[in-house]
């Protein structure tokens, strides 16, 4: 069983949401990337994910694209974001990693050397953004044989026979992108969350996650009650944007300990 | 030469192992909204109709071919022959696309459009048919871009556009590309975007030639009236490459009519500084929404480029243009910064056309290969645009201050 399987089914059985923290890799710089997995891991996250920084990322919004470019700007690599898992691993044995980011690097990396290296650094999910199902089979099919999940998105604006096809494609979760836009956009429709996540559910034959949008305690509750886990990434970013240097690992994970202690008043109502 | 090759893309999109669709999940239903329209669009008679009417009469098509006697006289060789796209109203061939994305999305309903530009033409085209069929329109420049263009970016205000600056990035060209993805996927059901070369996720690659195909079926047509055949080689320039797309694609079946496809080499294939990803043999990569050659570093990063034409200051290439490289059909070659003004030059003074820089480069190669060739061979060249929103660069170079 993969360590993404083993955690949902220990939160599962504890009658809790999963956290998912994202934070992009090498920001603000590379030395400060493991200790804020570390500090995300003491506030709480189930799971971490980690930006693999890209010059072009189409889907993100500013705060995101900044942290890519201050993370690019220190020279940040998919091969250097390998090693940081490597090292995070070398401390860490249950904590499940994914990598987050875009095609490009990857295919330059070439899939085969990807799923090898990605396997030996203890990388446990990669959700490739620009990725379709449709256009990765050989990708699939390279991670796949490394033990790796690869995590795919549902949008707003996919059908049910869509679901269908990606909850096929995919493993270890799904991620539904709560909004039309992209990362870190305002205003999340709860109504429209709420009809969707069931009907995903229902298909999907794996925990849904629910991510794009999610700013704060009481947004993070409202889709844990909905979802099996809760993705927070911009406003994650934002907080190391907005840190000092020396500040930042303790105000992460203050916030991201906020959001940890809304969501577990979740599993205290249930239980 | 392949005859499946013109029937490419297949139903995906696929040139070979390029083109695709690349984006993120919140776009695909669009695309596929957008390709079902494009593909009862191209086959209804109404569509088809009302296109080559506002070709006609609002464009001021068909383009003539002109033949530049006093050029070809003084290189003494081949004849140079000119495909006029610079009388296009806008003033390049961007506006045939323009006017069928727009009557598209006049179709599907979309109150509002969307556009990236890099030097401002495909922007000031895409304003253009804007206020022409009344919608709302926002064009995404690099902020770079949107200070070295002043001039094109009052033009698009003045037809009714906003202009946003991107910072993004090394804001240029592919930034603005990025940002206009990302407003599109933020308000995917009200909005069209007009994406402005053969590049992006299928069908853009497929529509956009579909669109710009009307330069070289007019060629087809012209060549015999006016030159009692097709030409030896017909030279187009590539950015992204919709005019050499545009001018190829009715080429392809004929076999002994050679496609040379001119990138920008800049400063020089070997300074690194060009914007010339084939080639200079750049690897395949994925970007903006399709599988292409990708100028990029050891790590999959997209590295920047130059060229002293904005227009072909672009990191990759349409992946049709990719395919047509690999499988033989057409050759792609790239003519410097220098060789390009010097045709620009050449072309004021010895035809009376100010050629745009892009096309000055296609011009260049065909003046170097002229003079090697006998008189009665004939070389077709796309002038893809006119060069009054080059002033300020030409001056520049010549040391001269507006």
């Amino acid at each position: 069983m993969s360590r993404i399987q083993i955690t949902f089914q220990r939160l599962q059985a504890e009658g809790r949401k999963a956290l998912i923290p994202f934070i992009t890799a090498g920001d603000p710089d590379d030395e400060l990337t493991l200790p804020l997995m570390r500090s995300l891991i003491k506030a709480g996250a189930d799971i971490i994910e980690l930006g693999v920084p890209f010059s072009d990322p189409m889907a993100d919004g500013p705060v995101i694209q900044r942290a890519s470019e201050r993370a690019l700007a220190k020279g940040m690599s998919l091969a250097r974001v390998l090693g940081i898992v490597r090292a995070f691993r070398a401390e860490d044995t249950a904590t499940p990693v994914v990598l987050m980011g875009y095609a490009n690097p990857i295919e330059a990396m070439g899939f085969g050397a990807f799923a090898e290296a990605a396997r030996q650094a203890g990388v446990d999910g990669v959700l490739v953004v620009d990725y379709p199902p449709e256009e990765c089979a050989e990708f699939t099919a390279s991670v796949r044989a490394a033990g790796i999940d690869q995590i795919f998105l549902l949008a707003p604006t996919s059908s049910e026979q869509r679901f269908r096809e990606v909850a096929q494609a995919g493993s270890g979760y799904l991620y539904y992108v709560s909004l039309k836009g992209v990362t870190g956009a305002a205003s999340l429709d709860f109504d429209e969350i709420a009809s969707r996540i069931p009907r995903i559910r229902a298909v999907a034959g794996m925990p849904v996650g629910v991510g794009f949008g999610i700013r704060d305690a009481e947004t993070a509750k409202r889709i844990g009650m909905l979802a099996d886990a809760v993705v927070i990434g911009s406003r994650i970013v934002q907080e190391i944007e907005a840190s000092p240097r020396e500040r930042v690992c303790a105000n992460v994970e203050t916030f991201v300990r906020g959001i940890r202690v809304a969501l577990d008043e979740l599993a205290g109502a249930y239980s | 030469m392949a005859d499946g090759q013109h029937s490419f893309p297949d139903a995906q999109g696929h040139f070979g192992p390029y083109g695709g669709i690349f984006v993120a999940e919140t776009l695909m239903p669009a695309l596929e909204e957008l390709r079902a329209a494009f593909e009862a669009c191209r086959e209804d008679q109404t569509f088809i109709a009302e296109l080559e009417h506002e070709l006609r009469h609002y464009v001021g098509r068909p383009s003539p071919i002109y033949h530049a006697r006093r050029l070809s006289e003084k290189l003494g060789g081949a004849q140079i022959l000119l495909k006029r796209e610079d009388l296009n109203h806008t003033g390049a061939h961007k506006v045939n696309n323009c006017i069928g994305q727009a009557l598209l999305a006049k179709r599907m309903g979309k109150p509002r459009v969307i556009a990236e530009t890099g030097a401002g033409q495909h922007g000031v085209a895409t304003a253009t048919v804007a206020a022409r069929y009344g919608f709302e329109c926002v064009v995404y420049m690099g902020s770079e871009d949107v200070k070295r263009q002043a001039a094109n970016v009052y033009r698009m205000k003045l037809l009714g556009a906003s202009v946003v600056p991107v910072e993004s990035g090394s804001k240029t060209l592919k930034d603005a590309l990025n940002e206009a993805m990302r407003d599109w996927v933020t308000n995917v059901s009200g909005t069209f975007y007009i994406i402005g070369t053969v590049a992006g996720p299928h069908p853009y690659p497929m529509m956009v030639r579909e669109f710009q195909t009307v330069i070289g079926r007019e060629c087809l047509t012209q060549m015999v009236e006016g030159f009692g055949r097709q030409p030896d080689m017909v030279i187009a320039c590539v950015g992204g490459g919709s005019n050499s797309i545009g001018i190829f694609h009715p080429y392809i079946p004929f076999d002994d009519v050679r496609l040379l496809g001119v990138e920008a080499a800049g400063e020089g294939i070997e300074t690194g500084r060009h914007s010339a990803p084939l080639t200079s043999n750049a690897r395949a990569g994925v970007l903006h929404g399709n599988r292409t050659y990708v100028m990029q570093d050891e790590n999959g990063q997209v590295i920047e480029t130059h060229s002293i034409s904005a227009g072909l200051d672009y990191p990759a290439v349409g992946p049709e243009h990719a395919w047509l490289k690999d499988s033989g059909r057409a050759e792609y070659l790239a003519v410097t910064d220098t060789e390009a003004l010097d045709a620009f030059h050449a072309l004021c003074r010895l035809e009376g056309i100010i050629p745009a820089l892009e096309s000055a480069h296609a011009l260049a190669q065909a003046m170097k290969l002229a003079p090697g060739l006998a008189r009665d061979k004939l070389l077709l060249v796309c002038l893809s645009g006119r060069g009054d929103k080059d002033m300020h660069t030409v001056a520049e170079r010549s040391g001269i201050q507006f």
